[in-house]
């Protein structure tokens, strides 16, 4: 067991992953030489050399595209898409393509191949370097969309991605990648992908989140436990596609009360989709509204300080709503 | 037509190495593509057929362009024009038209797409959609799959004019020349892209041209020369498997059809110029060729045209009375519904000693499913 934080667990399964499968290759912009911009492949490109570790034109359909046919060729690719905010050209190649693969024929292709994007604000970048993606492709069946959020599971979830014969998008908050740290168990373990994990147990009301957002929804939880005596339940959703309704349900059946923290755009945004699930499944075990917390609907995180943090949701709000809920 | 003896217009063929059954397989082909190509407009008119895709006047060169390939081993990523170059692949009229009625043994796809979005892992052919030139990237990435696996094989990609203005075919393009993979493109150029013309799509006089952009050759061909098509494929495919890198082919040719059976081609070229085009028809020009060189004559193309017309006319019947899907079976195929090592298993795969996936069959991932009919 070592301590690690996220992006260096990102970096030792992968490169653990590749050690033991000459399979998996890594594709991407700067992924070779530069390892990475955030060092995800630091000192790959001396230990697997040029075919394996491929600096890419900058092409993100491209690469998408590229990575779809060698895993119809029997490659596991790991395409890296250096900010989830790039990704959009290869909508194309991973909505009508590689989702579509297996249904389209009947069964007979699949496409199993691991997608990388660092997503999620908070760290001064902006409109084009913060965005939250899950929602678009958690729309897609087809596609399975997982964000990990300690350095455990993006290390189980890594390794399940990439022996999942179907396409995953696997999303990186990139403000947990040296904020988040964790151990790390030596060797393989999978965790699976599909499944929600409650990490803070409680009775008093649930909160559901992801990514950075799960992380400031259990500070919230441990002050509202030491201030209040509240106890709130925090469940880490870990898969947004295909969702697990039943962890998620569960917990607040328990409860009662429920609250959902995303940072995307509030509107359909992936917490819309777990209100409504809750909204059809509970009604009448709820105690109070469903809650759910969402940035603004604005077309980006803006740069500037103060806007970021007006845009951002943070453990102050948090705290204050789950306060708010547990005492409907 | 200038005056060569029998003898010096046969050379041609035996200089690329064909023999005579091949150029009567060939133009066979041809014909086929032609027949289940009439009899689907036929179905469309009739009611039967919701929606088709026309190859007519495209025959030559897909037949051509495809013939050389390694049936088993290559891999072909076609549009949904290239019926001939399926034909050639392995497909049967009986899959056509299994696809052209939506049946649940069509091969590409189980009645799920349109027909004419190809797909066969038994036969090497990818998977395709609609978007245009999705495919180009695919074909990159199979063929670093098999230079990366150290494979003798060729991939083979084609698309229309139109798609060459598309972004991913740019990318795919580019991805190709970077690497120097073993992957032939194909334009079958038919100068229009649905309705708009070849002035309105591209400032070059060839797609060939653009080749040089990405560090490759560029070749251009007349579309109805089945044995030019023939010959530079032949080249840009030997080439490719050496290790030479791609090549981009521009076959110059005329669909004689609308787009599709919802088009409407009057509205956009005369009825002239589409005339013209069909008194250069490959099937004419090659079929005349066969007699030159004494393969075959008047008698010999009848008749061969009444015994495929015949079988087309029963794998039509046959495929009309094939089972539909079940309607609960959409839900099917989403995800893998078994584990990758069950899955493994199930497509003929091996694990070596190291755990390493060693492929016997063509292609990646995927789950059981029965052999599509033969």
């Amino acid at each position: 067991m070592t301590e690690k934080n996220v992006v260096q667990t990102i970096h030792d399964t992968l490169w653990e992953a590749m050690k033991s499968d000459d399979r998996v290759l890594v594709l991407g912009e700067d992924v070779g030489a530069r390892g990475g911009v955030f060092r995800a492949t630091a000192g790959f490109l001396d230990e697997f050399g040029e075919a394996r570790v491929i600096d890419t034109p900058l092409a993100e359909s491209g690469i998408v595209g590229v990575a779809i046919g060698m895993a119809m060729h029997g490659l596991r690719p790991v395409a890296e898409i250096q900010f989830a905010d790039f990704i959009h050209p290869a909508f194309d190649q991973l909505v009508s393509e590689a989702a579509r693969i297996r249904y389209r024929s009947d069964g007979d292709w699949g496409c199993p191949m691991v997608v990388r994007a660092p997503w999620g604000g908070g760290v001064h970048g902006a409109l084009y370097h913060s965005q939250s993606i899950e929602a678009f492709y958690g729309h897609v069946p087809g596609l399975k969309v997982v964000l990990p959020s300690t350095p455990y599971d993006v290390k189980g979830i890594l390794l399940s991605a990439l022996e999942d014969p179907d396409p995953v998008l696997f999303l990186e908050h990139k403000k947990t990648y040296r904020l988040i740290k964790g151990d790390v168990p030596e060797g393989h373990y999978t965790v699976p992908i599909g499944k929600a994990d409650v990490k803070r147990d409680g009775d008093d009301l649930t909160v559901i989140a992801y990514g950075l957002m799960m992380h400031l929804c259990l500070e919230a939880a441990n002050r509202l436990e030491e201030e209040e005596g509240i106890s709130a339940e925090v469940v880490d959703v870990r898969t947004i596609a295909p969702l697990d309704k039943e962890t998620i349900l569960d917990s607040v059946r328990k409860t009662g009360k429920a609250m959902v923290v995303y940072e995307d755009n509030r509107t359909y945004g992936a917490g819309a989709e777990i209100s409504a699930t809750i909204a059809e499944e509970l009604m009448f075990d709820l105690d109070g509204p469903i809650v759910r917390i969402g940035g603004p609907d604005v077309p980006g995180m803006p740069f500037s300080t103060p806007l970021e943090h007006f845009f951002m949701p943070d453990a102050e709000k948090i705290y204050e709503r789950m306060k708010e809920l547990a005492k409907f | 037509m200038a005056t060569r003896t029998k003898e010096e217009a046969a050379s041609r063929y035996r200089e690329l190495g064909l023999a005579e059954q091949d150029l009567l397989d060939m133009y066979r082909t041809m014909i086929t593509a032609r027949l289940c190509d009439e009899a689907q407009f036929r179905l469309n008119r009739q009611g039967k057929a919701p929606f088709v895709v026309p190859v007519s006047g495209h025959e030559g060169c897909q037949i051509g362009s495809a013939w050389p390939y390694r049936k088993g081993t290559d891999v072909f990523v076609p549009y949904y024009r290239d019926m001939g170059i399926c034909l050639v692949a392995g497909m049967t009229p009986r899959d056509v038209f299994l696809a052209v009625f939506g049946k649940r043994d069509d091969p590409s796809s189980g009645g799920r797409q349109m027909p004419a979005h190809w797909s066969s892992r038994r036969l090497g052919i990818l998977t395709g959609s609609s978007p245009i030139a999705t495919q180009i990237p695919h074909a990159a990435g199979v063929a670093y799959a098999i230079k990366y696996r150290g494979e003798d094989a060729v991939v083979g990609c084609w698309f229309g004019d139109g798609a060459t203005s598309e972004g991913d075919w740019h990318e795919g393009l580019n991805f190709s020349g970077v690497h120097k993979l073993p992957v032939v493109w194909y334009c079958e150029n038919n100068k229009y892209a649905i309705s708009v013309p070849l002035s309105k799509q591209m400032a070059v006089k060839d797609v060939a041209m653009r080749a040089q952009a990405y560090g490759f050759e560029g070749v251009v061909v007349q579309g109805n020369d089945v044995l030019g098509c023939y010959e530079a494929s032949k080249n840009a495919i030997d080439k490719a498997r050496h290790g030479g890198g791609p090549t981009l082919i521009e076959m110059k040719t005329y669909r004689f059809h609308p787009h599709t059976s919802d088009d409407d081609d009057r509205t956009y070229r005369s009825r002239e110029e589409v005339e013209e085009a069909k008194r250069n028809d490959s099937l004419i020009v090659f079929g005349e060729y066969l007699k030159e060189v004494g393969v075959i004559d008047d008698q010999g193309i009848a008749a061969m045209r009444d015994e495929l017309k015949a079988m087309i006319d029963t794998e039509v019947d046959a495929a009309w009375a094939a089972s539909d899907p079940e309607p609960e079976s959409a839900l099917l195929h989403v995800f893998a519904d078994v584990g990758p090592t069950d899955q493994a298993d199930s497509t003929g795969t091996q694990q070596d000693a190291t755990g390493n996936e060693r492929l016997e069959t063509i292609g990646g991932e995927a789950t059981p499913s029965e052999a599509p009919s033969a």
